[in-house]
């Protein structure tokens, strides 16, 4: 009994989704092939951007809300790479090439900032992500055809200056997911995606077997230890944002090739929440993070993403209110997985001391 | 007779004028353990961060004098170098990371690794642990000290006397060590485990590491070692082979003046009605590594109460459960009234006061002036020193009188009321700790290891403070792992076991018994009647 209790109280929160997820498939009546679809579709999409949050976490920087800075690094070179008509496969990889130094100078900055403001890392990287944001506009709103001479029709605004609100990336959509794909009912499986994701998993645990893996994790555990044992933690710090950072470039990268269309000033906009959302409902913390959570959150998190609109409208009568409540969940789940988060190291201290009494 | 391992000559230190340090010699020969005694303040921190290289003595101007190792002399501008050199060092606080398995935290840093193919393109840093090797030469470094501990089990899960060991392993597993600092490894390790770590220590000086022991218990001194430097105020006032000493002559030299060092301080139970001012049933405090596990205790008006028992059985939980610092279950009540638990406002409104066995992690605002600590308590929950009105405005005035007078009376030696509490010595923190509590008037007032880390001096008088407080009509619950003190003080001492109470003895009863409850074994048991609660 107390084995059951033990593990329900651990997986709280992956078990609560589970189950508001199952109800929502419930009302929705989807039928199971379109669900099927979906999911597939949205966690080949999505999973890279999410394991590319697991680093800083177990770096002891809590969740890496300025990710967004990476999504921004991927946005740019997809600009530029549709600019200079950059196309296939042999593009995209180009695409990612480009993305990579931006992304790591991004990283190395933020890194700096966050280790300035310790404890504090996620506020931190949320209001950076803001700011970043900011800075991405006044270029591409703003100086680009005025001070930045960028002449393209299909990318500027014919009227104004700045960039359209709107980049269709026809030359680069799906180009990694359709090398290969598997037919299943009427699912198109995109299996070179999925592989991409497989070895980004892999590539993470075998990153934290080694050496420079083991000193990201000395100096999450504690950084007064850690650096008293000679490891640099200022260094290390930055490090696992700049790793997170390229990884978000490249994952925004598959994410839009998947799209197709790149949402100029929103695309990046809800990255980091998303992510995050996603990352939570797996069951990981601001302290601890596994690649299972990782697929297991984003499985979860994008089943109530499809599940939701159909479900408004057979409960509330209203498609519009599922709508609502897409946005609605991606921040309450936040709001939810935290508190959850205190409650459960509450009930664990407890269910320790019942023990106590039985033994 | 070879070389010595460690040689020290003419070490002189000032920081900012101030002499620190004064001419001090000190030899160490392999496989020697060499006691240094000094009371806190008598430079013996200071004379390890110049051999260590800190940076506190290089961005200071240095120092004066030379250090030989192994004959040659060295000048260590970084720890680093000094750990190169073959120096270890076990601080006083645990430096392992809590989630690590102890083969991860005694490799920290310097783990095995073997090459992968990444690792050849990207650099050494991306070579994989070799956990194997790890596993090996951890298994090899405990077993030397006797520990018969998994080297894969997390350091969060090990009881607490376990993690000093650790500590030691991590340095012995250094492949050149020659000289190892321990600074007040005992300080956290009740007296069976500090027994079992001194043999250790011998065990680690016959293989020929010499050891270089600081501590505050003489009689640990008097133990193991085979030469003593005695230190006060910054000068070496006597140095020596150990039978040249007795424990009383020791402590008479760290202080230069006559300490008692054993004995009642005398608090003669009077005519002490046993009436339960705080009564206890069934309190569970989930502390982590001193779980309470259900007791039943009285606490009599007007008594000392002492608490001991061995370090993890729960001792310490017991303050701690009813100030409401841990979780805890069970059922209290103070005066009839039920004290709620896991509430610390509650328990300090009832008119409970507690200084904690975690002076500066609990106890102190270390960052704030001593006046403000003295008065904090008081004026949260009793609204003293406020000038009327709404608004709560401290009344400086009165504060600054009151701390004025407590620093007297309780002879905090500190530059004035301003002085930020970091700076002081522990000693003297414990002072400003008490001095805050009488602030508060208790009724009941709750001690956890009131002398730990502090030197004999202050040790004494902060005992005596205790029993002036009880004077005045304060019933005292003191915990501590100092048996000694706890009989020179307490009216009854109960002792804890594996987080239940083992039984309650007087004081004077003889060391024995008290062995037999610390080990868990009942008074009936072995035949000896129950005396001390009637």
């Amino acid at each position: 009994m107390n084995q059951i209790k033990r593990i329900i109280s651990k997986n709280a929160v992956p078990i609560l989704f589970a189950i508001v997820c199952l109800l929502g498939v419930y009302y929705a009546q989807m039928p199971g092939q379109f669900l099927f679809m979906e999911i597939i579709k949205r966690m080949a999409r999505n999973s890279f951007l999410v394991l590319s949050l697991i680093i800083p976490v177990v770096a002891g920087m809590g969740l890496n809300f300025g990710i967004v800075l990476g999504a921004l690094a991927g946005q740019i070179a997809l600009i530029l790479s549709t600019h200079w008509e950059w196309s296939g496969i042999g593009g995209l990889g180009l695409t990612a090439l480009l993305a990579t130094p931006m992304a790591v100078l991004f990283g190395v900055l933020a890194g700096m900032v966050l280790n300035k403001a310790k404890g504090r890392e996620m506020i931190t990287g949320m209001v950076m992500g803001f700011f970043a944001n900011g800075v991405y506009q006044f270029i591409f709103l703003f100086l680009v055809g005025t001070v930045i001479p960028f002449d393209n029709a299909a990318l500027r605004i014919s009227t104004s200056p700045g960039l359209r609100n709107t980049v269709n990336l026809s030359r680069l959509r799906g180009v990694l997911d359709n090398i290969w794909t598997v037919q299943y009912g009427f699912t198109k499986i995109p299996i070179v995606t999925f592989l991409v994701i497989a070895l980004l998993a892999i590539a993470i645990w075998a990153f934290f077997k080694t050496k420079l893996g083991q000193d990201f994790r000395a100096v999450g555990q504690d950084r007064h230890i850690a650096g008293v044992a000679g490891i640099q933690t200022d260094r290390n710090r930055i490090l696992a944002i700049v790793f997170s950072t390229v990884l978000a470039a490249w994952g925004q990268i598959i994410f839009l090739q998947n799209i197709g269309t790149l949402n100029t000033y929103n695309s990046h906009e809800q990255v980091g929440t998303f992510a995050i959302a996603a990352l939570l409902i797996g069951g990981a913390s601001v302290t601890k993070a596994t690649i299972g959570q990782a697929l297991m959150g984003t499985f979860l998190f994008h089943l109530l993403f499809v599940v939701s609109p159909s479900a408004g409208q057979a409960i509330f009568g209203s498609a519009q209110v599922g709508e609502y409540f897409r946005v609605f969940v991606a921040y309450g789940i936040i709001a939810i997985s935290l508190a959850l988060h205190a409650w459960r190291s509450k009930s664990l201290a407890k269910a320790s001391m019942e023990e106590d009494v039985s033994a | 007779m070879s070389v010595p391992v460690l040689e020290m000559k003419k070490i002189s230190k000032s920081f900012y004028g101030t002499q620190v340090l004064d001419n001090i010699n000190l030899t160490v020969n392999e496989g020697e353990i060499h006691c240094l005694v000094g009371e806190n303040g008598a430079g013996k921190s200071t004379l390890m961060n110049i051999l260590f290289g800190m940076s506190v003595i290089t961005d200071t101007g240095g120092y004066e004098g030379d250090i030989l190792i192994n004959g040659s002399k060295v000048a260590f501008n970084s720890p680093k170098a000094a750990i190169g050199a073959g120096i270890g060092m076990v601080h006083q606080e645990f430096m392992l990371l809590p989630g690590f398995t102890v083969a991860e935290n005694i490799k920290l840093n310097r783990e095995d690794t073997k090459p992968n193919p990444f690792s050849k393109i990207f650099g050494k840093k991306l070579e994989t642990l070799n956990r194997k090797k790890m596993s090996a030469d951890t298994r090899s470094a405990l077993d030397k000290l006797g520990m018969n501990i998994d080297e894969w089990v997390t350091v969060a899960g090990l009881p607490v006397g376990y993690l000093q060991f650790v500590e030691i392993a991590r340095e012995i597993d250094k492949e050149n060590l020659q000289l190892l600092v321990l600074d007040e490894p005992t300080a956290v390790l009740t007296e069976s485990e500090a027994k079992q770590f001194l043999e250790v220590v011998q065990k680690l000086a016959r293989t020929g590491i010499s050891i270089l022991f600081i501590t505050h218990r003489l009689d640990e001194v008097m133990a193991v070692a085979d030469n003593i430097t005695i230190l006060k105020d910054g000068e070496l006032v006597s140095s020596g082979p150990t039978e040249s000493y007795t424990i009383a002559q020791m402590a008479e030299l760290m202080v230069g003046r006559k300490v008692e060092t054993s004995g009642r301080i005398g608090n003669v139970k009077s005519e002490k009605a046993n009436e339960a001012v705080l009564e206890i049933r069934d309190l569970r405090v989930d502390m982590p590594g001193e779980r309470l596990r259900g007791i039943d205790l009285d606490v009599y008006k007007g008594e000392i109460l002492g608490i001991g028992g061995l370090a993890g059985h729960g001792k310490i939980a017991l303050a701690n459960g009813i100030m409401g610092l841990y979780a805890s279950q069970g059922q209290v009540r103070y005066e009839g009234m039920d004290v709620p638990l896991n509430n610390p406002r509650e328990a300090l409104n009832l008119g409970l006061a507690f200084v904690s066995e975690d002076r500066r992690g609990v106890g102190l605002v270390l960052e704030d002036s001593i006046a403000n600590n003295i008065v904090l308590t008081s004026m949260q929950t009793q609204n003293e020193f406020l000038k009327p009105g709404p608004l709560k405005l401290k009344d400086q005035k009165r504060i600054m009188a009151h701390a004025l007078e407590s620093i007297e009376r309780f002879d905090i030696r500190c530059t004035g009321p301003e002085q930020i509490v970091r700076r002081l010595s522990g000693g003297n923190q414990q002072k400003v700790c008490i001095a805050r509590a009488f602030t508060q008037n208790p009724k009941l007032f709750f001690v956890s290891e009131p002398t730990r880390g502090i030197d004999v001096g202050a040790k004494s008088r902060v005992l005596e403070l205790i029993v002036e407080l009880n004077r005045m009509g304060v019933t005292v619950v003191i915990t501590s792992s100092e048996l000694a003190e706890l009989r020179s003080i307490s009216d009854r001492i109960a002792i804890i076991y594996e987080g239940k109470l083992s039984g309650i003895l007087a004081p004077d009863a003889p060391d024995v018994e008290y062995g037999l409850l610390m080990a868990g074994k009942s008074l009936e048991e072995v035949g000896i009647g129950e005396r001390a609660t009637n």
